[in-house]
């Protein structure tokens, strides 16, 4: 909630403080002399100073909430150091007296002394725990008390403060409860902080990511697990295509073809590629084999529907002319059908890649030696929460690397489309 | 070479709730080589019917279609088609395009390229060749439609409102065009188009077709694209008989659609 607020406050305070000082130097060009903008759809440019801002607000946020050395402002951590608090105890005669609980908070992994305590001459003693930061300790302080074994011994108040079994009371710097075997349990202030097994801070994600690509993790590079999962999707895929363009071609030319698989591609198509798993998982087994098969499955249906398209939708008049200038079926297949469906084939070959590449993730998900997904799901079962978030990072990057490599081929090899 | 005959051709289409259409009843036409005739008349009359039919793109109910003292079936290289637009290949340059006939017959390339520089020439585009199609404007576009239809050397051209998609300025530049090919070329041409002034200025012969059944209505034999071949097309307007021409047939097609419109009406 606190994270949203701050998100929420950043998004529109960066907007007035920016829309105040690109004033007056408006963007120059065509799109400056619109008076229409509202409504028109290219007359919106993505603001650079808001992608900018928006990139650098994530981090900082990250940052903030992380105790990152790399941003200078940080949300208040959890309490660390020597703080202390006073108990008073009343024993069987009903006599009462205060006992000092001296508290050393550490980070985790610290090791510090137990802080002293000095002796009292009442019945009540003095205590002293260690307590890391974001957990909390029971301290049985009556251990050394007088007479605690006698019936009327109990704990009265907690720095004054009256208190019952069951019930807690705040101190400086924590909080103490009073549990029913009358023991107290002091937890510190957790501040807005969150903890790394929660969220890393991002250099622990950088210093992970520098680590794994040098010793690699649970046997395996971390380019071999990312690797690994690459060549799935591109064999997957390819196979796929291999399949699924020559049927798509088949159903836009033969009615046959077309009566035949149509049943079958208009059911498999809305089946997502995920709920195949536990069959294929019993059909082929969780080896490659089966992850091989089911990213087949998850392009073949895409590319057939695209080679379809592009089959069926060509201009009738194309295919006039091309057999008026004397091609035969096979010429006009090779030199007209083919390349005018170019265009669809690549939008489906981009469409299918993109869901591959998630597909193999979660198969990798379910069982596997390695792939981004194993490393993500292995580390998870260890809490090691920035190895996670390393391996989403680079899904995501690759992810996207993958549809900037389909688009500037795309570019390359049908420079026509959508031109006519 | 030989003549184009059209013989007792008609056309009915069967429609899926039982009625018909008779799109094209008894068209009887003896086209010479070489002569130019422009095909004229309302929507749903049946010229682009007949056109296909002649291209080979459809077959008739009755009837046949002779070139050469043979009957025509299925398209074939010797009946060339330029269409209204969307027709050329987006994937091949403008030489590719104009080259796609030759390459079917697997003339060899040095021919081919002789050809395709030629018509590049004739055409106005030499410096286009190895222009993508879709950086070309649309009077550019069908320049090259015309000289891909040329490079494969067809007895007959037929152009299905080859113009129809262009400005007024460029429409009468090409117009002086497909006059020039054909005087240049001898090519027998059949034009359909929805443009009186067109009908006249590149029909020697003009034919105005009547719809429901489509039939021929009217004939005409026309000094106009003769004139037009040496001639500014403006200045053909102004020769004598071009308006009482025009507006005789702007009448004719006016009556019929009128008639249309009234039949429709009265069965509504």
């Amino acid at each position: 909630m606190i994270i949203l607020t701050m998100y929420i406050a950043i998004f529109a305070g960066a907007y007035f403080i920016v829309s105040f000082f690109q004033r007056g130097k408006e963007s120059k060009g065509f799109n400056a002399l619109k008076t229409v903008t509202f409504g028109d759809e290219s007359a919106v440019t993505p603001n650079r100073a808001a992608a900018f801002i928006s990139v650098i607000t994530i981090f900082l946020i990250w940052g903030a909430f992380t105790d990152s050395k790399l941003v200078p402002l940080h949300v208040t951590g959890p309490f660390v150091g020597d703080t202390s608090f006073t108990y008073t105890a009343k024993n069987a005669a009903g006599d009462t007296a205060d006992g000092n609980v001296s508290i050393r908070v550490h980070k985790i992994g610290d090791k510090p002394d137990k802080p002293e305590v000095e002796a009292t001459d009442s019945f009540v003693q003095n205590d002293s725990i260690l307590v890391g930061a974001w957990r909390s300790k029971l301290i049985n302080v009556k251990r050394n008390d007088e007479g605690y074994k006698e019936d009327g011994y109990q704990i009265v108040a907690i720095d004054g403060k009256p208190i019952k079994a069951g019930e807690s009371v705040e101190v400086e710097d924590g909080k103490v409860a009073l549990t029913e075997k009358k023991s107290l349990n002091f937890t510190p202030t957790k501040g807005l902080q969150l903890e790394p097994i929660w969220m890393p801070a991002p250099e622990a994600v950088v210093s992970r990511f520098i680590e794994i690509a040098r010793d690699g993790y649970q046997n395996f590079g971390l380019w071999e697990h990312l690797g690994w999962s690459l060549i799935r999707v591109i064999v997957g895929f390819l196979l796929g295509a291999l399949v699924g363009i020559p049927l798509g071609y088949a159903m836009g030319l033969s009615g046959w073809f077309r009566g035949w698989f149509d049943p079958i591609v208009e059911f498999m198509r809305p089946v997502p590629p995920l709920a195949l798993i536990p069959l294929v998982i019993i059909w082929f087994g969780i080896w490659e084999t089966g992850k091989i098969v089911l990213l087949f499955l998850a392009s073949l249906w895409i590319m057939t529907i695209a080679a379809r398209a592009g089959v069926s939708g060509i201009n009738i008049a194309k295919v006039h002319a091309a057999y008026s200038l004397g091609a035969s079926k096979r010429q006009l297949m090779w030199h007209v059908m083919v390349p005018n469906s170019l265009p669809e084939i690549f939008t489906g070959a981009r469409v299918a890649m993109g869901v591959c590449w998630g597909t193999v993730v979660a198969a990798e998900l379910v069982a596997a030696q390695k792939g981004a997904g194993m490393m993500i799901i292995a580390a998870s079962k260890f809490q090691l929460t920035d190895i996670v978030l390393m391996g989403i990072i680079m899904i995501g990057i690759i992810g996207y690397g993958i549809d900037i490599l389909m688009r500037k081929t795309e570019r390359w090899l049908v420079p026509w489309k959508g031109k006519h | 070479m030989s003549d184009l005959t059209i013989e007792n051709l008609s056309m009915r289409f069967d429609l899926p709730d039982g009625t018909h259409v008779q799109a094209l009843q008894d068209i009887n036409l003896e086209i010479k080589t070489g002569e130019i005739m422009s095909v004229l008349g309302p929507s749903g009359c049946g010229k682009t019917t007949l056109l296909n039919i002649v291209a080979g793109f459809l077959a008739p109910t009755e009837g046949r279609v002779i070139l050469n003292n043979e009957e025509v079936h299925g398209p074939a290289s010797d009946r060339g088609m330029v269409f209204q637009q969307g027709a050329l290949f987006e994937w091949m340059s403008v030489s590719e395009n104009i080259a796609f006939g030759p390459r079917m017959k697997n003339i060899q390339a040095a021919r081919s390229k002789e050809i395709v520089d030629h018509l590049l020439e004739t055409v106005g585009l030499h410096d286009f060749g190895e222009k993508a199609v879709y950086e070309l404007s649309g009077g550019m576009q069908q320049r090259v439609a015309l000289a891909r239809c040329l490079a494969n050397e067809p007895e007959v051209i037929l152009m299905d409102e080859p113009l129809g998609a262009l400005d007024a300025l460029t429409r009468e530049k090409m117009q002086g065009l497909v006059l020039k090919l054909w005087k240049e070329t001898g090519k027998t041409i059949i034009l359909i188009t929805h443009s009186v002034e067109e009908a006249l200025l590149l029909g020697e012969r003009l034919l105005v077709m009547a719809p429901r059944p489509g039939r021929i209505h009217k004939e005409y034999q026309l000094p106009f694209a003769e004139n037009g071949v040496d001639q500014d097309l403006r200045e053909v307007k102004k020769s004598d008989g071009f308006g009482e021409t025009r507006e005789e047939i702007l009448s004719m097609i006016w009556e019929m659609e009128e008639e249309i419109m009234g039949r429709t009406e009265a069965g509504a």
